[in-house]
C-alpha cells in the first residue's frame, strides 16, 4: 500500500474521493508522523482529535453521497499566527501563552469549511519576527535537512513560517498555512525544499491573523508541489468585509488554469539581484532556472530595479513602525499575560507585562518602530521610507512594462546552522534581501525548489509576478518544477 | 545620528517596556547598528515622490450603519488576566 504521508494534497483529495483510502486513514497516518517527530519541535500544539473529527465528517459525507468540500479528507498544519477558536494561539510568544481565541480567523475558517482538518498549530518566529525560527518562546524549530558532511549540525528551517516548512518537508503534513511579511513563506520554503506562494496583498483576509506589519502581512499556502499551492490558495483567498484591505475580487480557478507552457511570456532578470558577492551555487541555480523557463517557451530579458538596495532598510523602518503600533495592544489588560509587581500602578503593569511577555527580537523591533515614529524623527525615517517604498513599487511597474514575471533567487544561501546568525540582527535581516522588495510592492511571489547544493541542501528560485497575476507565477513555478524534477528529501533521523 | 543610553531608556519608556540598566546599555550599540544602516535611505532623491499609502489600489468601503455584532461580553472577557463583575480589572489608577 502507498505510504499515505508521502501523498500530495491533490493525491489525497482525489484518492479519498475515488475510495482508495478513507479520510480517517490519512489523518491517522499524519497524526502518527506528527507524534513521532517531536525532535523537530515543529508544532506548539498538536490537535490529533481535530484532524480525526474533520476526517470522520468527510468520510460520513462521502458515505452519505453529500457534496464534498474542495479539501475534504485533507489534513493540514496551521501556523500558530492564525486564531483558531477553542485552540490556543500564541504567535510563538510568552505574551499570548494560554490565549484561547473565541473566534476563528477568516482564512483558517475557510479551510475548515472546505473540509480540511487541523493536525496542530505550527511553531514560528515570535510574532513572525525572524528568519530562522530561533525567536520562538517555545524553542527552535529544527529543519529535517542535514548537511552531507557527516556532521549533524541542526539547521534552520527558515522563518518565520519555520514550523510549517519543517513539518511539510518531514511529511508531518501535506500542506500548511504560512504568512509572509518580508519573506516568511518563501525563505523557509527555499530552506527546506518545498514550495510556497505569497499572493497579491489583499487576496487573503488578514482578519484573525495576529498582526505584525499590516501593510505587508499576507497569508499564503506552503506545500510540496505548485498544484497543491494552487489548490490551497483557491480556498484561502477571497473578499472579506472584516478586513478593510481585502480585495473585492473573484477568486480565479488557479488549479484549472495551471499550464507550464510559457510561450508568449517574457521573463525579466533583475540585474541588481546579482551583486558581486552572490554565492556561486545560488548564481548557478539562477542560470539553470533561466534555462528552464526558456525551455518552457518564455523569452528572457534583463531588467533593472534600481532601488533594490534600499528595500531592506525601507522594510526595517516600515515593518517595525507598524509592529510597534500593532503590538501596543498587549497591555496585560484584555488578553495574554499580565505581570503585576507588588504595589505597581497601571503604567508599571504595562511595562512589566511587556518586558516579561516579549522576547528580545520583538522588543528590539518595537523600540526601533517607536523611535522612527517619535516626534522629530517621523519625517526623516518613516515618511522617507514610505517615499522610497513608492519608488521601489515604481521600479517593478517599469520592469513589468518589459516583462510578465521576474525570476530571482529566493535566499542568498542554503539553510544556515541554528545559532550561526543569532548574535547579529543585521546579518539575519540580510537574509531577506531577495524577498523583501516584492513584499514592499504587494506583489505575488513564489518559491520553488530547484535542486541541492554541494552540501546536499535545497536551494530554490523565486518568481515575482504582476499584481493579481498569481496564475502566471504558478505557471512559471510549474514549468520549473517539471524541469527541476526535485524529489530529494531529508533522511529521517528524528 | 547615534543614540545614547538616555535615549534608549526614553524609547523603552515610550514603548512601555521596562528595561534594566544592563539591558539598556546592551541595546545602545544594537539599536545604533540598525539605525545607522537604515539611515542610508537619506541619500535617495525623493523629490516629488508621494509617500506610499496603499500597495494595491483599493477603495475604502462604507457599510450600512447597522449593528452587526454584540452580546458577546463573556467571550470578550474570556481571556482577560483579571475580569470582575463583567469588566476588565486593572490596578487602582486614581491615587
Amino acid at each position: 500500500m502507498t505510504n499515505l504521508t508521502d501523498l500530495t494534497v491533490a493525491e489525497i483529495r482525489d484518492g479519498f474521493r475515488t475510495g482508495d483510502f478513507s479520510a480517517r486513514e490519512v489523518a491517522s497516518a499524519f497524526n502518527a508522523n506528527v507524534a513521532a517527530a517531536r525532535a523537530l519541535n515543529a508544532f506548539i500544539v498538536e490537535t490529533p482529535d481535530k484532524a480525526l473529527e474533520a476526517a470522520d465528517a468527510a468520510d460520513k459525507a462521502k458515505a452519505a453521497g453529500e457534496t464534498l468540500g474542495a479539501l475534504a479528507g485533507v489534513p493540514i498544519g496551521m501556523k500558530d499566527l492564525f486564531c483558531t477558536e477553542g485552540t490556543q494561539t500564541t504567535a510563538a510568544s510568552h505574551m499570548l501563552e494560554g490565549f484561547v481565541p473565541t473566534y476563528e480567523s477568516t482564512v483558517s475558517g475557510k479551510l475548515w469549511a472546505a473540509g480540511a482538518g487541523m493536525l496542530g498549530k505550527l511553531n514560528l518566529d515570535q510574532f513572525a519576527m525572524g528568519s530562522s525560527n530561533e525567536t520562538s518562546y517555545y524553542g527552535n524549530v529544527i529543519s529535517p535537512w542535514r548537511r552531507n558532511d557527516g556532521g549533524n549540525a541542526a539547521l534552520a528551517p527558515g522563518g518565520s513560517s519555520g514550523g510549517s516548512s519543517s513539518a511539510i518537508a518531514a511529511r508531518l503534513c501535506p500542506a500548511a498555512t504560512g504568512t509572509d511579511t518580508g519573506g516568511s513563506i518563501r525563505q523557509p520554503a527555499a530552506f527546506t525544499g518545498i514550495s510556497g506562494i505569497k499572493p497579491t496583498y489583499g487576496r487573503c483576509s488578514r482578519w484573525g491573523i495576529v498582526a505584525f506589519a499590516s501593510s505587508l502581512d499576507q497569508a499564503g499556502p506552503m506545500a510540496r508541489t505548485v498544484r497543491d499551492n494552487a489548490i490551497l490558495l483557491e480556498t484561502m483567498a477571497g473578499f472579506d468585509p472584516k478586513d478593510s484591505t481585502s480585495l473585492d475580487l473573484a477568486v480565479p480557478q488557479w488549479e484549472a488554469g495551471l499550464s507550464s507552457d510559457l510561450r508568449g511570456k517574457t521573463v525579466g532578470i533583475p540585474k541588481e539581484y546579482r551583486p558581486g558577492g552572490l554565492n556561486a551555487e545560488i548564481s548557478a541555480m539562477w542560470d539553470r532556472g533561466i534555462a528552464w523557463l526558456k525551455d518552457a517557451g518564455a523569452e528572457v530579458v534583463e531588467v533593472s530595479l534600481p532601488h533594490t538596495k534600499y528595500a531592506l532598510p525601507t522594510y526595517y523602518i516600515i515593518a517595525p513602525a507598524e509592529a510597534s503600533s500593532n503590538l501596543a495592544r498587549y497591555d496585560g489588560v484584555r488578553y495574554g499575560q499580565r505581570d503585576l509587581p507588588d504595589g505597581a500602578g497601571l503604567q508599571d503593569m504595562y511595562a512589566a507585562t511587556r518586558a516579561a511577555g516579549f522576547g528580545p527580537e520583538v522588543k528590539r523591533r518595537i523600540m526601533i518602530g517607536t523611535y522612527v515614529l517619535s516626534a522629530g524623527f517621523y519625517d526623516a525615517y518613516y515618511t522617507q521610507a514610505q517615499k522610497v517604498r513608492a519608488l521601489i513599487a515604481r521600479d517593478f511597474d517599469q520592469a513589468f512594462e518589459k516583462c510578465d514575471l521576474l525570476l530571482t533567487p529566493t535566499a542568498p544561501s542554503a539553510a544556515f546552522a541554528l545559532g550561526q546568525k543569532q548574535d547579529d540582527p543585521l546579518a539575519m535581516y540580510l537574509n531577506d534581501v531577495f524577498t523583501v522588495p516584492a513584499s514592499l510592492a504587494g506583489l505575488p511571489a513564489m518559491a520553488v525548489p530547484g535542486g541541492l547544493d554541494g552540501q546536499g541542501l535545497p536551494i530554490g528560485l523565486q518568481i515575482i509576478g504582476k499584481a493579481l497575476d498569481e496564475q502566471t507565477v504558478l505557471n512559471a513555478g510549474l514549468a520549473i518544477e517539471e524541469r527541476a524534477g526535485f524529489t530529494a528529501r531529508a533522511d529521517k533521523w528524528w | 545620528m547615534s543614540i545614547d543610553l538616555q535615549t534608549v531608556k526614553k524609547i523603552a519608556s515610550l514603548s512601555r517596556i521596562s528595561v534594566t540598566d544592563a539591558e539598556a546599555e546592551a541595546m545602545v550599540p544594537e539599536l545604533n547598528n540598525i539605525l545607522g544602516w537604515v539611515e542610508q535611505l537619506g541619500e535617495v532623491d525623493v523629490t516629488g515622490v508621494e509617500p506610499m499609502t496603499a500597495v494595491i489600489p483599493n477603495h475604502q468601503r462604507l457599510r450600512q450603519d447597522v449593528v452587526t455584532d454584540g452580546n458577546v461580553r463573556d467571550k470578550v472577557l474570556a481571556n482577560a488576566p483579571q475580569a470582575e463583575h463583567g469588566f476588565f480589572a486593572v490596578p487602582k489608577v486614581i491615587e
